[in-house]
């Protein structure tokens, strides 16, 4: 899994400028077309915070905006390596964005 | 015109051919098995389009109103997962993610991309699982945005069996998973040759005079020269017999105008007033036969539109060289074994070598003896001999058999004539 932090990937889709959204367009759709893309979604910067055993709810998250999660996408890789070679084509590196490769857990049955 | 008045009259014209493009493009998002959900977005479109419109405020850019309005629809539905049928194509995972649906779906209505889905659809529609009369049906009804009701007026029958016609065929679709794609290269030449034959077929629906209502058949060669043009246009599928489908539906219709006299009568090709033809039809026919001779192999199109050709561009009847006509008659017999070319040919033997010989070769025939054309032929060629009586007997046949107001004109008069 890709989790976007950063670059426009924290903006309101509004403020995103078109040529910007359109290469984001252009390297998914490449992915779809090798079978590397499963999944995955775009998030709105702000949201709810619910916290602990108290389920305390707060507005939230307040972090800065170029830790802040922005989306995620799921692909599909050979290995870990694979998921870091793929990823390097995404567009967030142009706006200075980060991105962080996680291999998505299989749990024990 | 009142404005309401006006509005409807836009919006026909409109509806009918943005229908055919959005059933198309929504039909190759969501996939084939899913045409029946693409085809209610686009009659709710429309409803809503006439609702709001009918108060006489069309947008400035209809076109796009409506496609915006599907495009929300679509992506309504997408999001809510509410299709009948898992998308099952190579966009189904963008589709998927919000990334990318939106965009998606409005780059699907781009120009490109919707004659793409056209084409798609023309390939999908003409699929070798899908039977010939319901080739055309479901080609009108989705690419032409004929109604039901339009579809069996131009085929004579009532809607309730065009319905079920349609029904069946989109069950097939599903059973079958006919894909809405282009067909690969190797494949491409058959698959092209059921498309222009089916095209052909709609296009003979209108051209022949079969129908009792002048209007609806207009459309369909319309619609049908319309479809051959947009495989004209692209490169897969702008191959030598697309062009000389079209060289052939050019020449036809350069005629249109001369068939019929101001009461409707039918004008024979003889009588026809040569100056009256379409010269830029002909001289389109010429261009798309220039462009059909392209290749080293030739089609069936090939030859009927070579005989087509030489009645265009002779100067007049008795300047048409009849010696070429027969041969390629000759060859397009030994290639189709039609009854109705043989039919065909016989007249042109008439034209060199006068009636009774035609006779002689009709009589001879098989499988014509329900076909009014193939009497009334037999009864002109006694006619032209002197032999009144078998010539009415042969007319009577054919004006028993003809479902044509304006061909059973015609064989009326030739029965005047014998009784003067």
């Amino acid at each position: 899994m890709y989790l976007f932090r950063g670059g426009m990937a924290g903006e309101q889709a509004a403020n995103v400028p078109q040529d910007h959204m359109q290469k984001w367009m252009k390297w998914m759709e490449s992915l779809a077309e090798k079978g590397i893309m499963v999944g995955g979604e775009p998030l709105v910067p702000t949201g709810k915070q619910v916290n602990g055993s108290k389920k305390v709810v707060t507005d939230g998250p307040f972090i800065e905006a170029k830790e802040l999660v922005g989306g995620y996408l799921i692909v599909n890789a050979k290995d870990i390596n694979d998921a870091v070679e793929i990823s390097k084509g995404c567009p967030i590196f142009e706006v200075d964005g980060k991105l962080e490769v996680r291999p998505i857990q299989k749990m024990e049955m | 015109m009142s404005d309401q008045q006006n509005v409807y009259k836009t919006v026909d014209h409109l509806f009918r051919h943005e229908s055919g493009k959005m059933v198309s493009v929504l039909t190759r998002i969501f996939g084939f098995s899913n045409i029946e959900q693409a085809e209610d977005i686009v009659q709710d479109t429309l409803l809503k389009a006439l609702e709001i419109w009918k108060w006489g405020k069309i947008p400035d850019n209809p076109q796009a109103w409506l496609y915006k309005a599907a495009k929300n629809k679509a992506i309504d539905i997408i999001r809510r997962e509410k299709l009948k049928y898992k998308i099952e194509n190579e966009i189904a995972v963008l589709l998927h993610s919000e990334y990318s649906l939106a965009p998606k779906v409005n780059e699907m209505f781009t120009d490109g991309e919707i004659k793409d889905s056209q084409l798609r659809m023309m390939f999908a529609c003409c699929h070798s699982s899908i039977s010939q009369e319901a080739q055309i049906t479901l080609m009108l009804k989705t690419l032409c945005g004929l109604s039901v009701k339009e579809i069996s007026s131009a085929f004579l029958t009532n809607e309730e069996t065009i319905s079920k016609r349609l029904y069946r065929t989109k069950v097939k679709i599903r059973e079958e998973k006919i894909p809405i794609d282009y067909p690969g290269a190797g494949v491409m030449p058959q698959r092209i040759d059921a498309v222009l034959k089916t095209l052909y077929l709609l296009f003979n629906e209108g051209y022949n005079s079969s129908h009792p209502e002048k209007l609806i058949r207009e459309d369909l060669c319309e619609e049908a020269m319309r479809l051959a043009i947009m495989l004209s246009e692209n490169f897969k599928t702008n191959l030598p017999q697309t062009n000389a489908l079209l060289a052939l539906m050019c020449f036809q219709v350069s005629r249109f105008g001369s068939r019929l006299d101001d009461k409707g009568m039918i004008i024979l090709l003889k009588d026809q007033d040569r100056k009256t033809w379409n010269k830029f039809l002909i001289q389109k026919g010429n261009e798309y036969m220039t462009h059909a001779s392209s290749g080293d192999s030739y089609h069936d199109f090939h030859i009927e539109a070579g005989i087509a050709s030489i009645h265009a561009n002779a100067a007049a009847y008795d300047q048409t060289n009849w010696q070429i006509i027969l041969g390629l008659y000759d060859s397009l017999f030994i290639r189709t074994n039609n009854p109705l070319v043989a039919l065909n040919r016989c007249l042109v033997l008439a034209e060199l070598e006068g009636p009774s010989i035609a006779i002689e070769e009709l009589l001879k025939m098989n499988g014509l003896s329900e076909n009014c054309h193939y009497h009334a032929s037999l009864g002109e060629m006694y006619f032209r001999s002197g032999e009144k009586t078998e010539a009415k007997k042969y007319f009577l046949k054919a004006l028993d058999l003809t479902t044509s107001n304006a061909e059973a004109d015609l064989i009326r008069r030739k029965l005047s004539l014998l009784e003067s």
